[in-house]
């Protein structure tokens, strides 16, 4: 496995509000300006020296009570030089841009993250609830989504009257 | 120009073909598909949410239900994050043992896929056939777990218990009758002209477009792309076995099939050289604080009891951190994510289903095709719900 830190070194150095943050004992990653993220993966997967052409991952963590709120997690690989890189970003509820122009595959992965999370992604071709019905209320994986309904330890009556 | 109207056809979500509960809303001219969209969702379970809730031990079980056809890789998966959360390494035995039971739950996979497909296809002898011999490896599977379905025997810091008398020969004589039962396969179906009719040109993915996608696993090694996570990260002692990645060349959905039977060869060379050097030696490692003791000690000794109650009651604490683990299941690359706040809980646990990113590709795939191609195409993806809803 190539060193990833290589990786990030050439990343900041076209990038500017990009900083490496080291997350042990986790994946080296480099945590990106909300703003610049479509830019900056896009640089990761066209420049030549870095060329991450696939999308392994995107994921969200709601860390309620942070400001701002949510982690957008980005893992990308190339097949070229087999390196794994993690891109992180911060966004509050407002969201951010999507990626699906560079990979397809985060069509998808961006509905789960709008189902699951509430965030919306701008410019997404077909931004949907994945999981969930289209009525359902709430964002299931929002920290403050709770785990049981309120009825969760009533008994189950049938109101044969009723129908 | 005379306004064209398009015929809206939904397939599913109790369509037999789909394995599962997958609706495929299917937008037609005349027999040529111009649009379709998948709808899933109809088996979630958060089970994401469930194991934001639950202690580390209590999350190991959940593993199982995600992809039902090879539970044993689940919890290999599993288990790498939690150990590379915890920085513990594992006995080689135990990496051994994961490593064969590993890839008997690749073979068992892999024998469902080409008995379903194949009877999907209208091929149904292969199904009697391939279900023999999967009842066979689940045999095998259900002596070390006592499951046929659900193992939970690969945990964190090793493996639930020593692998029982009589696995070994139970194993070998299941890998060496399998050779031959795989070439009675190829009779049937390798040359077979409505078989090659059916697989041939139809359910194309080409190499860009695979990787563009995400896909992984099997589909993505039929279009030519060189990428297995048992080579490319090795885990689990990975880099010492002696086996090759088979690759198609035209992205069909006949190369999807030759790839199978090919990985079905070699995971028998991989458990053949498992079992040939299988060490001796601990299954667990010695981390007091993570591992439960063993049951006999927690009858016998006052203090392996407390410990035993004290591991399973409060769960185990993890450093804080984040550790991303993948492995090649049969489907593709299994990934879990995991973020410790340095509690007994996790954070969060990020799940990466193979079969949710490889069904994204599905549109692309049966773009302009037939009707009567997407139930080929949606098979030769083997997708299993269970994943991919989560």
């Amino acid at each position: 496995m190539s060193d990833n830190s290589e990786f990030l070194k050439i990343l900041s150095g076209k990038l500017s509000g990009a900083k490496i943050v080291p997350t042990p004992p986790g994946e080296p990653s480099a945590m990106v300006e909300k703003d610049s993220i479509h830019e900056a993966l896009d640089h990761l997967k066209y420049d030549r020296d870095l060329s991450f052409n696939m999308l392994v991952d995107l994921f969200a963590v709601d860390y309620m009570g942070e400001e701002p709120r949510f982690e957008i997690v980005y893992i990308l690989r190339s097949t070229k030089h087999n390196g794994r890189i993690v891109v992180k970003t911060r966004t509050g509820d407002e969201g951010l841009d999507t990626v699906s122009d560079l990979w397809p595959a985060a069509n998808f992965l961006e509905r789960e993250i709008y189902d699951m999370f509430g965030l919306p992604f701008a410019n997404h071709p077909d931004l949907r609830r994945i999981y969930t019905p289209d009525d359902f209320v709430g964002h299931p994986l929002r920290k403050e989504f709770p785990l049981e309904g309120e009825d969760f330890d009533k008994p189950f009556v049938v109101d044969l009257e009723k129908e | 120009m005379a306004e064209t109207k398009y015929m809206t056809i939904n397939m599913g979500p109790q369509h037999p073909a789909t394995h599962g509960v997958l609706r495929v809303v299917l937008e037609l001219d005349g027999e040529t598909i111009v649009k379709s969209t998948p709808h899933i969702g109809y088996l979630h379970r958060g089970i994401e949410k469930i194991f934001e809730n639950r202690t580390y031990w209590q999350g190991q079980p959940l593993t199982d239900r995600l992809d039902y056809t090879s539970g044993m890789s689940n919890n290999l998966a599993y288990c790498l994050a939690v150990e590379k959360l915890l920085g513990v390494e594992i006995p080689k035995r135990a990496q051994y043992i994961r490593v064969m039971l590993s890839e008997l739950q690749r073979i068992a996979a892999h024998l469902l896929w080409v008995a379903t497909h194949a009877l999907d296809m209208g091929a149904m002898t292969v199904l009697f056939y391939g279900f023999r011999e999967r009842e066979n490896c689940l045999k095998v599977l259900e002596t070390v777990s006592g499951a046929r379905l659900m193992p939970d025997y690969i945990r964190f810091g090793g493996l639930r218990e020593e692998l029982p008398g009589g696995f070994i020969d139970m194993a070998k004589s299941f890998i060496e009758e399998l050779p031959g039962r795989i070439d009675e396969y190829e009779t049937l179906l390798t040359e077979n002209v409505i078989w090659k009719g059916r697989t041939k040109n139809v359910g194309f993915l080409s190499a860009e477009d695979a990787i563009a996608y995400g896909v992984t696993g099997p589909v993505l090694r039929a279009s030519g792309v060189n990428y297995d996570v048992r080579k490319a990260y090795p885990y689990s002692s990975y880099e010492e076995f002696d086996f090759e990645i088979p690759l198609g060349t035209h992205g069909d959905i006949y190369d999807r099939y030759l790839v199978r039977l090919q990985e079905m060869r070699q995971s028998i060379r991989i458990v053949t050289q498992a079992i040939e050097r299988l060490p001796e030696g601990p299954i667990k490692v010695d981390a007091p604080q993570y591992v439960p003791p063993e049951k006999e000690d927690v009858a016998s000794d006052m203090a392996a009891l407390i410990r035993h109650f004290k591991i399973m009651a409060d769960g185990i604490k993890p450093p804080k951190g984040e550790a991303y683990a993948s492995i090649e299941s049969s489907k593709g690359e299994l990934g879990f994510y995991i973020i410790s706040d340095g509690t007994e809980r996790p954070y969060r646990v990020r799940i990466r289903p193979p079969s949710f990113l490889n069904l994204g590709s599905v549109s692309k795939m049966i773009q302009g095709a037939l009707v009567a191609d997407v139930v080929a195409a949606i098979g030769s993806l083997d997708i299993v719900l269970g994943e991919i809803d989560k």
